[in-house]
């Protein structure tokens, strides 16, 4: 399989300069660059989910008490949405829109977790008086499992984006 | 033998026959039947008690080998056709179906009950029953005889850490099985020996496994730090609205009268803050000729002006503080401050207990208008009688909710006295004392004028409340058979861990429920036990350690589940269940939660009993007031839709259902109407030379009511005495003092004692209805045509209101959501 078409090579040959046309560069570098920044961030997002299960965990076993655990987890819910409302932002200016419609329902369902949150003055979703409820609890701990997967299938996902984009331009 | 006869006699005509037309003889008092539990409880078992009784346990036959008691409370009662299912006496609590010996050791059901007392052996049988699995628990009950075990080793399991109970079973004399976990543990050489028989080698006569309710003296190992001294500390709202409400002068002298019965010991300390719009303080040193009050006025960063002598020693700065409580009325009569800084004061009040931990008593009379904590007005009176949802059930600010998360943590417990006239966000103001285990109390319009009855509700109240006892610094454990888990808590307190409950203060008149699920199959051990163990600081600084075992059969059918149904139990957990979901959901999912929950249940005994009619309501005996006791909780304040109530009164009525025990729970949502004009001496109880008349408990409707008698209805916390208006005038003159009907005042707040026969006896009974409470209720004498008989009458919970099904429709309605 050719990389380079044989024009562009046939005008290089004659010019004996590389010259590469204008659109297709910044198509390329944008929506690559995009989707490297999504691969670094869903490392960062995964290493959230996993700091939630242990945190849960931790409660489960009684090796924390919930006032502290939850003032650690609280300060970390409102970066992990941002970084994934920052990132579909920059898939919709990239204009891919198949991998902004499969981040679609997980923004929503941040929206609906945020907006039906208990009554709080800081950020946060967690509330030590309500959390040690056991059906709270197992929540918390399938919604930290499930977003782990969610992330991971999205970090092999965007590698995949990543390199179909650099070599399909 | 003859009395066996009567029992019989009376019991065959009375709520044992399903034919409506022997009830009318009841009307008219001189009944005298007892429950039909209690009267087979003392027959011999294998008698031949009535003949119908044995000719049902043949048509039951298919249930086989079914005791009698349980056929009793199988029996199938078609709602529909009997009029009449209220027994004439409070029920007794189910007895579990335990061998004898166990049942004399087990713990007492006022301490400790259970929704089913037969527990079902899977989840799979549980959710066939569709009834609910939890327990109600009162474990600071003020007990008359609780043994206390001086021990240096406390015996407790390796693995578990349950303590030695009477439902353990030794396998040698060396040996004992747990049987919460089933390890096998040693017995240690100390328990050997029975200090009470003197007597060595026979560790299971030790008191430990004789009783099920026992009090350790805890070592040092149970102890974070040293016991904390009683502290107490009393925030007082002296704005203008306090002031003029009349409320510091109550208190006050309440105070001086209690001062010396205030528990505690030689470290007990004591201290006062009050508030307006800025925070004072008391130095109360000993020596000075009189109390200094200190004045911090910035509330934004509220500090502790001096460093000690705020919460002085009570015995070394007595007189001090009695000048204090003399001179503090006086003080504030002519303030002009309407505002309210209750934050600032609260935060003021953390800082000054910090170190030592105790009891902080809030008084408060208006919204909180300043300083941090400040709330906003939030009711609509416009849409207090709204059938759809009531908004604004939950807090508004978390800052009382963190406050009292703190405070928890540093061992102090907040009790919040509300006496407002208007809207005062308890929603909010509640969460300080949920989470810090502490109580609220609530005295709507509260005047020392205009309204006497809350007056003396006051004063009667905070004697009870300041010489009560108490615990500091306490934890409570719940552990359950391996098998069962629990799941969810209710009452005040903070969840500190998936079991453990961290209790900064605790009292004897709160209770606690659980809700607990089946993990795993309970199909290899035939009985299922539940230990709560609370350990705490007395008030004189001694480290307890109060444990209470229970212990319960595990069946395997579906019938047995539901012949070992504890109605009462079951209708305050889900009232526990309902008020989370109003919260948490809404208040239209929480009432139609209710219902469903009788659907199902009566669905599920449709389903899988044996049923003889398939038209009419048909439920198990044990349950026949199922549907009776959750339409009362429909029409409580705190669930009731379409009928105006003020959204303070709501949320104190859900606070209430969520914390009190669970005899005063059942008096507030089905209270008890007896005939009092016309109490005979038959059946009457004999205690002490007086005689004490027992009228029958009466169906809560106006049926039953009559303008030629006087009624009694109990609610628990007030107490309605209605008479009516022919009522004869023997009874108007001779109890109530006046010459006629005519002449009795609308506001009349107690009976006087008057030396007629008539009156004694009418005295006596109500003293005994109030013997075995500890909040005496509030009392008002109503007659039938003043405004104030719409409280009375709001309690029938069986009539229909515009708002609300009658009995009868209710019963309709279920059966036509059940043929759905």
């Amino acid at each position: 399989m050719r990389l380079f078409q044989s024009r562009d090579l046939q005008l290089s040959q004659q010019s004996s300069v590389w010259i590469i046309p204008h659109e297709r560069k910044m198509a390329f570098t944008f929506a690559a660059f995009c989707y490297m920044l999504a691969l670094l961030l869903t490392a960062a997002l995964i290493f959230f989910a996993i700091w939630h299960i242990i945190a849960f965990d931790e409660l489960k076993t009684d090796y924390k008490n919930p006032i502290d655990q939850c003032n650690t987890l609280n300060p970390l819910v409102l970066p992990e949405y941002l970084i994934h409302v920052f990132f579909c932002v920059m898939f919709l200016c990239a204009t891919e829109w198949l991998t902004l419609g499969l981040n679609m329902p997980l923004l929503a369902y941040h929206i609906w977790r945020y907006m039906s949150r208990p009554v709080m003055s800081g950020p946060g979703l967690y509330d030590p008086t309500t959390i040690m409820n056991a059906d709270i609890l197992a929540y918390c701990q399938k919604e930290g499992w499930c977003k782990l997967a969610f992330y991971l299938l999205s970090f092999f996902y965007y590698l995949y984006g990543m390199i179909y984009v650099l070599v399909s331009s | 033998f003859s009395l066996y006869v009567i029992l019989h006699s009376s019991t065959t005509t009375g709520s044992a026959s399903p034919v409506p037309n022997s009830y009318e003889s009841v009307e008219g008092g001189g009944y005298s039947g007892t429950s039909l539990q209690a009267s087979l409880r003392h027959l011999h078992p294998y008698s031949q008690p009535f003949p119908s009784l044995s000719e049902l346990s043949s048509a039951l036959g298919g249930l086989g080998g079914v005791s009698e008691l349980e056929a009793e409370t199988l029996r199938p009662v078609n709602l529909l056709q009997e009029r009449n299912i209220l027994p004439p006496k409070h029920a007794p609590p189910p007895e579990p179906n335990l061998s004898n010996d166990l049942r004399k050791v087990n713990c007492s059901p006022d301490t400790f009950r259970c929704t089913l007392t037969n527990i079902p052996q899977t989840q799979a049988l549980l959710n066939k029953a569709r009834l609910p699995l939890g327990l109600l628990l009162h474990p600071f009950r003020d007990l008359t005889q609780l043994p206390v075990i001086t021990s240096n080793t406390i015996v407790r399991c390796r693995s578990c850490r349950t303590y030695i109970n009477p439902f353990v079973s030794f396998l040698d004399q060396r040996r004992w099985k747990c049987n919460l976990c089933y390890r096998v543990n040693d017995v240690p050489d100390e328990f050997m020996y029975n200090p009470v028989t003197r007597s060595y080698g026979e560790p299971h006569k030790r008191p430990e496994v004789q009783n099920s309710t026992v009090e350790f003296i805890a070592s040092s190992d149970y102890m974070l730090r040293p016991p904390q001294p009683a502290v107490y500390l009393f925030v007082l709202d002296v704005s203008h609205n306090a002031v003029e409400s009349g409320y510091l002068n109550v208190f006050c002298q309440s105070l001086l009268d209690n001062l010396e019965k205030l528990p505690g010991d030689t470290r007990t300390r004591i201290g006062f803050v009050t508030f307006d719009s800025t925070v004072h303080f008391y130095n109360l040193q000993e020596g000075l000729s009189q109390p200094q009050m200190l004045l911090v006025s910035d509330i934004d960063d509220v500090f502790i002006p001096t460093h000690d002598n705020l919460l002085v020693n009570l015995k070394e700065s007595k007189e001090l503080v009695k000048d204090l409580l003399n001179a503090l009325p006086g003080m504030f009569t002519h303030t002009r401050e309407t505002q309210s800084a209750l934050g600032p004061a609260l935060q003021a009040a953390y800082k000054l207990m910090c170190p030592t931990g105790g009891r902080v008593s809030v008084f408060q009379t208006q919204l909180p208008t300043l300083g941090a904590g400040l709330l906003q007005s939030r009711e609509d009176p416009n849409l207090r009688s709204s059938t759809k949802n009531v908004q604004h059930l939950g807090p508004a600010t978390d800052f009382y909710k963190k406050l009292a998360l703190d405070c928890s943590g540093q061992q102090i417990g907040v009790d919040l006295f509300l006496l407002s006239s208007q809207y005062s966000d308890l929603a909010s103001l509640a969460c300080v004392s949920k989470y810090s285990a502490g109580s609220v109390f609530y005295y709507p319009s509260f005047h020392h004028v205009h309204n006497t009855a809350q007056s003396q509700k006051f004063q009667k109240d905070l004697q009870r409340y300041l010489t009560r006892k108490i615990g500091f610094e306490a934890v409570m454990r719940i552990r359950c058979t391996k098998g069962l888990s629990i799941h969810t808590f209710h009452g005040n307190f903070f969840v500190r861990s998936t079991d453990l409950l961290s209790l900064a203060n605790v009292n004897p008149d709160s209770g606690f429920a659980v809700q607990m699920s089946i993990e795993e199959s309970l199909a290899d051990t035939s009985l299922a036990c539940f230990q709560a163990a609370l350990l705490y600081t007395s008030s004189k600084g001694k480290r307890r350690i109060r444990v209470h075992t229970l212990c319960l059969p595990v069946v395997s059918q579906l019938s047995e589940v539901f012949a070992g149904a504890d109605i009462q139990a079951i209708t305050c957990l889900l009232a526990n269940m309902a008020i989370d979901r109003s919260i948490s959901s809404s208040l239209s999912d929480a009432r139609d939660a209710l219902v469903n929950a009788v659907v199902d249940c009566l669905t599920a005994y449709r389903a899988n009993g044996s049923n003889i009619q398939p038209s009419g309501l048909i439920t198990p005996a044990a349950l026949r007031l199922f549907p009776l006791y959750v339409l009362a909780l429909l029409k409580q304040k705190a669930l009731r839709t379409g009928t105006s109530t003020r959204l303070d009164e709501r949320v104190f009525s859900m606070c209430e259902l969520k914390s009190q025990p669970l005899l005063q729970i059942m008096r507030m949502a089905h209270p008890d109407l007896y005939r009092i004009d016309n109490m005979t001496e038959q059946a009457a109880l004999h205690l002490n030379d007086s005689v004490i008349p027992q009228p029958p408990l009466l169906q809560l409707t106006a049926e039953k009511l009559t303008r030629e008698g006087a009624f009694l209805m109990d609610c628990g916390s007030v107490m309605f005495l209605w008479v009516g208006k022919c009522c004869n005038e023997t009874f108007i003159r001779d109890v109530l003092g006046y010459p006629n009907y005519a002449s009795l005042p609308s506001n009349m707040t107690e009976i006087p004692e008057l030396q007629t026969m008539y009156s004694e006896r009418t005295r006596a009974f109500i003293s005994w209805l109030l013997e075995s409470r500890t909040f005496h209720p509030a009392f008002h004498v109503i007659k039938d045509d003043t405004s104030a008989k719409t409280s009375f009458f709001q309690h029938l919970v069986e009539d229909r209101t515009e708002s609300a099904f009658s009995y009868y429709e209710f019963l309709l309605h279920i059966q036509q959501q059940m043929s759905k």
